[in-house]
């Protein structure tokens, strides 16, 4: 049987200790457990433990047909719940062959881009509050507040949307819509250099990441790290660029590189990546055209018998959605390849060597979703 | 007429003297001292963490606590009156004999380290000749109290953040220390009444010349480090040790490490308001200038503790504002950078003393 206190007290030599960091701490955001040997502060072995959070979505999705097993994905990596929906309603649309009108395409990626906003600015609150600064934190929310009711208004929820669903989205904008988010495009532009004077260009937040935990360029592809961890090892693997789905190969904005590898690099590209998205937002928020919001589809949908895989760029990488389909109602399996999973194997190669503070700063700057790894 | 508490002092002893026989009068002093040093513990767990709550508040654009009395004012007495009646828990398998000492220790040093603390003219517990080597002497006593804490509480994360905070105290100690040290050879005394009257004619800051800047500045680092405050937070450091030392404890004994925590930072401040922004004395330029006048119509004791609460807020923004550095970082930064530089500037201080270049 498997007992963590013997596997402990048979691998860890006299001058180790051994510590549990979660289910419950505040580094780990939210119930993932690390089992770390220490040697003095010095990070000698680290292995994560989950399924802490599992709920099984995955075969809870097989009972579900296809227009509510998208509604269940909204709970794996919530910080991402459009994006989730996103992939799920792509999948199903492969299956079905229907062309999803323009308007609806357009407002998907629009909140693909504000989910990813959102995402990416409670993730600079938290890393700074992994590092230790307790203030950006509320800074961050302040702009993300926007972002929620934003999709409070729209969608009636601010966390798990549901808003995207097969054949289009499930209601149309708000008449407020593109005002707010102009509103908060602007407050964000004027509070994005308060941000980098806040904590980039502060000498302990720099020398707290700079050098840290490491991830070389090909074991960031032999993990099957993705998402902005894997481009700041100079990885190109942003899905919206190399297989674009909707409207991104039309749109103008860049892939985010770096080369370093470490929790600098990482913070650097996320950033960089803010950016990216506001442009993104920018180019469509005037333009968003007029039409339907949902193609035509059947009342119960079934898919023909076959194998469809989908692929999204989630605010943590890249989220794969396969179906495999008996010609029924109900999915006969369906598997979610999240990104946070790969990310968080990576951990032990970053963190090895390194002390107790750079793996919190590790942890921060990979920006996991423990219910996004568990499912 | 000038205010001075020096009158009431001075009235009391000699009342009290001309009264009783000496023994009982200075039992009778000591009570009325004790009751005034816990009347003032507890005055200060009050203000300072309400004021700690509302300058979080402020920095993270934020109200604070607003529901207990005017502005929240009372929500620290609503909180202490829970410590009080929350059970003092006392987990298994744990040294308890060290584990329910260590926050006596702790703040026991906290208090005792106020002695020689001057609040105003003549109000002074005990203006002992040696004073503040007596207040360095004492608050690094308190490291004990944390390590015992630590260790006693039979918990990894209270053991590291307690080997933490020991390498980190002895480290800034000397620092702390040496930059005392110019202002001692400035005065040319220990005794803190002698330190502020050598600022009768203007505060050390003003006077000193670069030496007495560059101490002050690596004072207030040193001070934040002794106090285990953020960015210096290696003891606690919530993300990365839970809460570090006293991570077991609850009720009143948690009360107490996080009493004794502010008390010492009101003891760093005020010691360094004291060595260097004059302590009690008024602001002062030269002798007997009308300007100078008109500042010694402000009580002494408004200026000890404007200056000591100037202070406090500056180490309460480091907090809110500075992210946290890493425990070999932490080291660095004082025996490569603080230590050597300390000890270029005591030379400094030392030519300037000689040669009298000072004000």
């Amino acid at each position: 049987m498997y007992r963590e206190s013997q596997i402990i007290r048979n691998n860890t030599p006299d001058n180790y200790m051994v510590i549990n960091v979660g289910p419950q701490h505040p580094s780990t955001h939210g119930v993932l457990h690390f089992v770390i040997t220490l040697n003095g502060e010095t990070v000698v072995k680290l292995e994560p433990h989950l399924g802490y959070i599992h709920r099984s979505i995955e075969k809870m999705c097989e009972s579900l047909n296809y227009r509510q097993f998208v509604y269940v994905t909204s709970r794996m990596d919530y910080l991402s719940s459009h994006i989730n929906n996103h992939a799920c309603a792509l999948c199903v649309e492969q299956g079905l062959q229907v062309e999803i009108p323009e308007r609806a395409q357009v407002i998907r990626v629009l909140m693909d881009e504000l989910t990813r906003l959102a995402s990416h600015l409670l993730w600079w609150g938290s890393m700074a509050m992994d590092i230790g600064a307790l203030t950006p934190f509320f800074h961050a929310f302040r702009e993300r507040e926007m972002i929620t009711e934003i999709f409070e208004e729209t969608c009636g929820a601010r966390l798990t949307m549901n808003y995207i669903c097969p054949g289009g989205v499930m209601a149309d904008l708000h008449p407020d819509f593109q005002a707010k988010v102009k509103a908060f495009l602007k407050q964000l532009k004027e509070k994005l250099p308060e941000y980098h004077e806040l904590v980039t260009g502060n000498i302990i937040f720099q020398n707290r990441t700079k050098g840290i935990g490491i991830l070389s360029k090909k074991d960031a592809i032999s993990f099957g790290v993705s998402g902005p961890t894997a481009r700041a090892s100079g990885v190109s693997c942003d899905v919206r660029k190399r297989y674009p789905y909707e409207l991104y190969d039309k749109l103008e904005f860049k892939e985010v590189l770096e080369d370093g590898g470490d929790c600098w690099a990482r913070y650097l590209v996320r950033m960089e990546e803010i950016n990216q998205s506001v442009a993104i937002v920018e180019q469509l928020i005037d333009h968003i055209p007029e039409g339907d919001i949902q193609a035509k589809t059947k009342a119960v949908l079934k898919l023909p018998k076959g194998e469809f895989y989908s692929r999204v760029e989630t605010a943590r990488g890249d989220l794969g959605v396969y179906i495999v389909s008996e010609g029924g109602t109900t999915p006969y399996r369906i598997k979610f390849r999240s990104p946070g999973f790969s990310n968080l194997s990576a951990m032990e190669t970053m963190c090895k060597g390194g002390k107790i503070g750079d793996f919190v700063a590790v942890m921060g700057s990979v920006d996991l979703v423990i219910p996004d790894i568990d499912r | 007429m000038k205010f001075s508490l020096e009158y009431i002092t001075k009235s009391v002893d000699g009342w009290l003297n001309a009264t009783f026989n000496p023994t009982i009068a200075f039992l009778i002093e000591s009570v009325i001292v004790m009751v005034l040093v816990i009347a003032l513990f507890a005055f200060l767990g009050l203000v300072l963490v309400i004021m700690e709550r509302k300058v979080a508040a402020f920095m993270q654009i934020r109200l604070g606590p607003n529901r207990v009395g005017p502005k929240g004012m009372f929500q620290t007495v609503a909180d202490t009156l829970k410590l009080i009646v929350k059970e003092g828990f006392t987990p298994n398998n744990v040294d308890k004999f060290l584990f329910n000492l260590a926050p006596f220790i702790v703040m026991i040093t906290a208090m005792v380290a106020m002695a020689p603390l001057p609040f105003a003219n003549g109000f002074q517990i005990w203006d002992v000749n040696i004073g503040i080597l007596f207040i360095t002497a004492i608050t690094s006593v308190s490291v004990i109290g944390i390590l015992m804490a630590g260790w006693s509480s039979n918990n990894k994360y209270s053991l590291l953040g307690a080997m933490r905070s020991g390498a980190q105290i002895v480290s800034y100690e000397l620092s702390a220390g040496l930059s005392i040290l110019v202002i001692v050879m400035l005065s040319g005394s220990l005794r803190i009444s002698d330190i502020v009257a050598a600022q009768a004619d203007g505060w050390w800051i003003f006077k000193g010349h670069i030496p007495v800047l560059i101490s002050f500045v690596i004072f207030i680092i040193a001070a934040t480090a002794e106090t285990n405050r953020a960015p210096f937070d290696m003891a606690e450091a919530e993300s990365e040790l839970t809460a570090g030392f006293h991570t077991e404890y609850s009720g009143m004994k948690f009360a107490l490490f996080f009493l004794a925590e502010y008390v010492n930072i009101f003891i760093v401040c005020a010691v360094g308001a004291t060595l260097f922004l004059g302590g009690w004395m008024p602001l002062h330029f030269g002798t007997g200038t009308a300007f100078n006048t008109v500042m010694d119509y402000i009580p002494g004791i408004v200026w000890f503790f404007g200056k000591t609460f100037l202070l406090i807020f500056i180490i309460m923004w480091f907090r809110w504002t500075f992210p946290r550095l890493r425990i070999d970082q932490l080291l660095n930064l004082e025996w490569k950078y603080l230590l050597p530089i300390c000890l270029v500037n005591l030379l400094l201080a030392t030519i300037i003393a000689i040669a009298g270049w000072h004000f």
